[in-house]
């Protein structure tokens, strides 16, 4: 007879809600990947049912969702210096990694074969790289190590209006890359202007941030050229036709205002106004990105395109 | 999570462990019952389009 089934032993029980879970999808950026992804599909030419469109953008979410879960779980160390992210489930100790190692695995698989069923599997392939890229490419490889970390891993955000015109279509065409050069050209001087406020937490987290490795001012010089190379791309759906003249006149505005922000922020470099321009940039860019795709849709809508 | 001890008659839930237990299981019965809803719809819309041969 042994006595093992007595021996006092140390367990852990989880005291994981479900709320836990749902913060692991990062539903702040599952919800933009939905907008960008319903905005692609709205565009596309060709839809069946629309029931089966909100099925696929309801795969695509939950493959942002899934992408999300593996980036908490691979980043967790990272998490758990950084204050923005101190407290999210993992690094508070609510979740165990490996939990979120398997919620993430499965919801990837889930979402992918779910896109292929419901739609086709050229949407399905895509969103399985897409997942790939953002956990593989710029989670586990690029994050820690180059400053251009955001620039290469910004491909996986920008892909999700992509992903969505595949599901329509069953095909690729100009005006989703297009948007998916938006995204991407948008990104970096999104997160550069957010690095520049997070500066210290990145460089105890040890995440090559680029104001961290360059230094700030290096960073102003390329949040500035993004901003300017992002005006006249905005200009681009309009010019090619597929959007009208009210997002044309959107994207030269608001393209106009990126850059005077971008330009604040890069003559201004001390104390409390210089975090100011940069907070303001960082607003004003998801202002930005949210308008270029809501009068898209807007215009859609309306029957103005 | 919490750090447990094993008594000999085994483990008796704190109020804690036993709600957040209730609300995921709770929650996975409703994930489960979503995806037989979703498959279930998804089926039906298929069909009606003609996706189905």
């Amino acid at each position: 007879m042994t006595d093992i089934g007595w021996q006092e032993q140390t367990q852990r029980l989880s005291l994981a809600e479900p709320a836990d879970y749902w913060a692991l999808l990062k539903p702040r950026v599952m919800s933009l990947v939905v907008f960008t992804a319903f905005v692609g599909m709205l565009i596309a030419p060709h839809r069946g049912s629309i029931l089966l469109d909100a099925v696929a953008l309801f795969a695509i979410a939950l493959g942002a969702g899934a992408s999300g879960a593996l980036n908490q779980w691979w980043d967790a160390d990272i998490d758990a210096v950084m204050t923005r992210t101190k407290n999210r489930p993992i690094p508070a100790g609510r979740i165990t990694p490996e939990a979120a190692l398997g919620f993430g695995l499965t919801l990837s698989v889930a979402s992918v074969l779910l896109l292929g069923l419901v739609a086709n599997w050229l949407a399905a392939g895509l969103l399985a790289f897409t997942v790939f890229y953002y956990v593989v490419v710029y989670s586990m490889w690029l994050k820690r190590l180059t400053p251009q970390n955001i620039v290469v891993g910004g491909a996986a955000g920008a892909l999700p209006p992509v992903v969505a015109w595949a599901a329509a279509t069953g095909s690729l065409a100009w005006p989703p890359l297009v948007l998916f050069a938006l995204i991407f050209l948008w990104t970096p001087p999104h997160f550069w202007a957010l690095a520049l406020l997070k500066c210290d937490d990145y460089a105890r987290a040890k995440v090559p941030m680029l104001p961290v490795v360059a230094g700030p001012d290096a960073t102003r010089h390329q949040i500035l050229a993004y901003a300017v190379v992002l005006l006249p791309l905005g200009l681009v759906p309009w010019a090619t036709g597929f959007a009208g003249p009210l997002h044309g006149a959107t994207a030269l505005v608001g393209g106009a205002v990126f850059v005077a922000l971008a330009f604040r922020v890069w003559t201004i470099r001390e104390g409390a106004a210089a975090r100011t321009a940069c907070g303001r940039l960082f607003g004003f860019s998801i202002l930005h990105l949210f308008l270029l795709f809501a009068v898209l849709a807007g215009e859609r809508l309306a029957g103005l395109v | 999570m919490m750090p447990l001890t094993l008594a000999p008659d085994g483990h008796r839930l704190t109020e804690a462990e036993a709600r957040a237990r209730r609300l995921r299981n709770r929650a996975i019965g409703l994930a489960l019952a979503g995806t037989v809803a979703l498959f279930w719809v998804v089926t039906m819309a298929k069909i009606a389009h003609g996706g189905l041969h």
